[in-house]
């Protein structure tokens, strides 16, 4: 900078101006020559599905292909998203997905990719024999009373049904662990099981409620299986609408998750989720410690250094780059199954956060400068605020004819007298309502009561 | 004819004193029903008896009078007969003959009704009400049908001032809901929403076992009067209102409860198209006019709500916001209500501009500090009836028994203060 006389102008336009500066201060964009696998998967740009799909495992892995197939736009990226959901499928025995995604693919992707009639008899064979097989094992270890072995066989028809897509049976067997659990490990793994089921059928209040028998034991958890119960009430609460919590629970996720949890989440998406939501229902304080200082999560949050960015702009209140970052990021996150219904709602709320941050600190504001801020036209930014100004979150008043807005603080005094001038009125009037309709029942009780006489 | 005589010569002589008064009440008792016999030849002996001095006996004879069915020429001359009675009765003796003289009041309003004169007999009512009930807070039979004469007088003013008194004495409940619905509509006519309001809230709420035609219309209005006067309608009723009214009200208004929704919305247009498509029934609840100050009210709603908001604002940005046709309308409203001193502002004709501005009082005049400490000791007066109302209730027999029968349902504390047994 020009030295001292330049450094306090420049701070000065800084403030006003909002300005777009914050993106050159970002490592990452400078990074392209680093590994591969560093590079961010969930970012403004167009998702790799490969690397998104490599984040997954098991059941979640598909589904989620799937739901980018469904959702997408670009034929491309669907055709890819079906043909590695085809891959994953053939490497399994859910044969009812197998029919489903091949009718998507509904043959645009060559004679290798079409109804594998052999192959699905072939699975379905295998599963009846199993089943057979399980069946009559679960039959002799429940006439032996043994309790591990009983365990053990609904587990293993829980993880047979799982694998078959019938989720429904699966949760059950799972459930029917345990009466015959006699370790917590037991337990812990019963509550495992039975959340993972709970979120591939999507009902989440099954998740809650096993999360907190799963936190309830008496034993010390393993830290894996601590942050894996974290994110699923953080999933939970998510699904919920309740962002607030959800935000807590995933910045309380240690980094000990790593990819052990890949069956349901990725770290990425801890990262995304927790930011977004902390982003959307902590205030400033809150944002500070829990996200910002919080060195946990800073392990998270390199793994998506766009979400990382937006947090700091917001909290420097650099908010045209800050909803740039969002507005980059919104494609991406349209495409995740989890978190696809809440963008709207994630996005609104940070935006009126966002307006109200800015006003906070000033008598005036010129909304001319507000809408360049943020992005808008003057009318629309009118608009926004009338609302906001409606629901009593800002406490100001619009100049329409000069268009700033002034901060405008109640008049306590007043506002006193008026209530209890108020509340004189309506005591009176329910006092002498309440005599009237006493003396009403009274009469009506002297009337029986004489009658009966 | 002898009796007739006889009796009358017996009014003459015992209207003195108040224990000749009674004797003759118990004479008159037992000659009523020869009187109602003889109903048409008593008119002559009329004219014998004195008014002011005999008001009892000319109370009876004036019943058995009336009685009958009445033609149009006879309702005159009985309507000046009945109105010198009125203004010159005693009160203490009609006091003793309560019923009587309820049924020639009545009949004293069909006749003014019939002949389509309710005006003469608003003074003579009112006169009658005072003359009749024990304390201003009492509520007698008559006040209903005094505040129908004024409804189809239109002299408000009068029924006004019956109006401001308190009710705290009620003999039958029929009258109390004819009281509070005709009562709610003359303030309704002189556009004192709040005070009617009340009166319709009370007879919405009155305890009552089953729902009444007169509660159904009651609620109409209250529906509508309670958007005129606060954008806003609240759909459940209080807990302390009769669960047969709470059950049953809302079937039987939902035309009203749909318009409400639709002024919720704040849409002029969708309001105005509610109310066209069904302008026949609002007429045939006699409602049309207020729905029309309704919807009316929703335009001063809108422009209030942007007080809230703005500092200044266009005229025109007004007029759109509102949904008013044109600026100068737009100008109109708010001129309109700068002057019922419904909002604050001022109008800046050369740029088109409002300003709203702050309320201007500052709770520091001698005035407001009168109104304060008024306000203060009407309260402190009205708690002190209520301790006293439940002084005597907890004196009260039937309540005692009552309270120890129930005692073992409720919980101890309640009933601390009821003795176990308690026999009367």
């Amino acid at each position: 900078m020009d030295g001292e006389d330049g450094a306090p102008k420049s701070l000065m336009e800084e403030m006003y101006a909002n300005g777009i500066e914050g993106v050159d201060d970002a490592p990452s964009s400078s990074t392209s020559t680093t590994i591969r696998k560093n590079r961010p998967i969930i970012s403004g740009e167009q998702l790799d599905i490969e690397a998104y799909a490599a984040l997954y495992s098991g059941r979640t892995k598909i589904m989620r292909l799937i739901f980018l197939a469904d959702h997408c736009d670009n034929s491309g990226m669907q055709l890819e998203a079906l043909r590695m959901a085809y891959d994953e499928l053939k490497k399994g025995e859910n044969t009812q997905l197998f029919r489903e995604v091949v009718q998507k693919i509904d043959g645009r992707l060559g004679p290798n990719y079409s109804t594998d009639a052999t192959w699905c008899a072939m699975v379905d064979r295998k599963a009846n024999q199993r089943k057979d097989k399980l069946e009559s094992e679960l039959n002799a270890y429940r006439t032996n009373l043994i309790k591990e072995s009983i365990r053990m066989g609904y587990n293993d028809f829980g993880d047979f049904y799982y694998a078959h897509g019938a989720l429904g049976d699966a949760f059950k067997s799972y459930v029917r662990t345990r009466d015959y659990c006699t370790t917590s490990k037991h337990i812990i793994q019963m509550c495992l099981s039975a959340i993972l089921v709970s979120i591939e059928m999507g009902q989440f209040a099954h998740v809650t409620s096993y999360v907190s028998k799963a936190e309830q034991t008496p034993e010390a958890l393993d830290p894996p299986s601590i942050a894996k119960l974290r994110c699923a009430a953080g999933l939970a609460h998510l699904e919920a609408k309740k962002y607030k919590l959800a935000a807590r629970k995933f910045l309380e996720v240690g980094p000990e998750l790593g990819n052990s949890y890949s069956e349901v989440i990725a770290p990425q998406d801890v990262a995304t989720y927790g930011g977004l939501c902390a982003l959307a229902s902590f205030d400033r304080t809150e944002l500070k410690n829990k996200v910002i200082d919080n060195i946990n999560f800073r392990n998270f949050l390199e793994l998506v250094p766009e979400v990382r960015e937006l947090i700091n702009d917001f909290y420097s209140s650099h908010y045209a780059s800050c909803l740039e970052y969002l507005g980059n990021l919104k494609s991406n996150l349209m495409l995740d199954i989890h978190i696809h219904d809440h963008v709207e709602t994630l996005y609104d709320q940070i935006r009126s956060k966002a307006l109200i941050q800015y006003t906070h600190p000033f008598v005036s504001v010129d909304m001319r400068m507000m809408a360049d801020a943020f992005k808008t036209s003057v009318a629309g930014l009118e608009k926004e605020l009338e609302s906001l100004i409606t629901d009593n979150q800002i406490q100001a008043r619009i100049d329409s004819h000069n268009k700033i807005l002034y901060a405008r603080h109640a008049d306590q005094r007043n506002a006193t007298f008026q209530r209890v001038l108020q509340t004189g009125n309506e005591f009176d009037w329910d006092v002498r309502a309440m005599l009237l309709r006493a003396n009403l029942l009274k009469h009506e009780y002297n009337l029986r009561a004489s009658r009966k006489i | 004819m002898n009796s007739m005589e006889g009796l009358v010569t017996q009014i003459q002589g015992l209207s003195s004193t108040a224990s000749d008064v009674l004797m003759l009440q118990n004479l008159l008792k037992q000659a009523n029903d020869s009187l109602h016999a003889e109903s048409t030849r008593l008119l002559p002996f009329l004219d014998q008896l004195d008014p002011s001095k005999h008001s009892l006996g000319y109370l009876y004879f004036l019943e058995a009078c009336t009685a009958g069915p009445i033609t149009k020429e006879q309702a005159s001359s009985y309507v000046l007969i009945i109105a010198r009675f009125l203004s010159s009765c005693v009160s203490e003796q009609i006091r003793l003959a309560s019923h009587k003289f309820i049924s020639v009041c009545k009949r004293f309003k069909d006749q003014l009704v019939l002949l389509g004169e309710p005006l003469r007999g608003v003074a003579l009512m009112l006169t009658a009400i005072r003359k009749f009930q024990s304390s201003t807070e009492h509520l007698t039979a008559l006040h209903p049908e005094f505040l129908l004469l004024c409804l189809l007088a239109k002299s408000y003013k009068t029924g006004h001032s019956v109006l401001e008194e308190d009710i705290f004495e009620v003999d039958q409940p029929k009258d109390l809901f004819l009281y509070c619905y005709y009562g709610g509509m003359i303030c309704i006519g002189q556009k004192h929403f709040q005070k009617a309001l009340e009166l319709l809230h009370n007879v919405v709420t009155a305890p009552m076992f089953a729902v009444n035609a007169i509660a159904v219309e009651a609620y109409k209005k209250y529906i509508l009067v309670s958007l005129i006067l606060h954008g806003q309608f609240s759909t459940s009723l209080p807990k302390y209102s009769s669960s047969a009214a709470q059950r049953n009200l809302r079937s039987l208004c939902q035309l009203y409860f749909d318009m409400e929704n639709s002024y919720s919305n704040g849409k002029i247009g969708d309001l105005e198209t509610y109310v066209q498509s069904n302008k026949e029934r609002f007429e045939h609840d006699n409602n049309l006019g207020l729905v029309k100050q309704v919807v009316s009210s929703l335009y001063k709603q809108n422009i209030q709500r942007l007080t809230q908001t703005y500092l200044t604002l266009s005229l025109q940005d007004i007029a759109n916001t509102v949904q008013l046709g044109s600026v100068r309308e737009a100008e109109m409203h708010v001129l309109q209500m700068i002057q019922d001193v419904e909002i604050y502002a001022t109008i800046n004709q050369k740029d088109g501009m409002v300003r709203f501005l702050e309320d201007p009082e500052q709770y520091k005049t001698i005035e407001m500090i009168e109104r304060i400490d008024s306000s203060i000791q009407r309260l402190m007066i009205l708690s002190k009836k209520i301790t006293l109302t439940d002084e005597l209730m907890s004196c009260d027999p039937s309540y005692l028994s009552k309270g120890c029968r129930e005692r073992q349902k409720f919980d101890f504390d309640d009933y601390d203060s009821v003795p176990q047994r308690f026999n009367v």
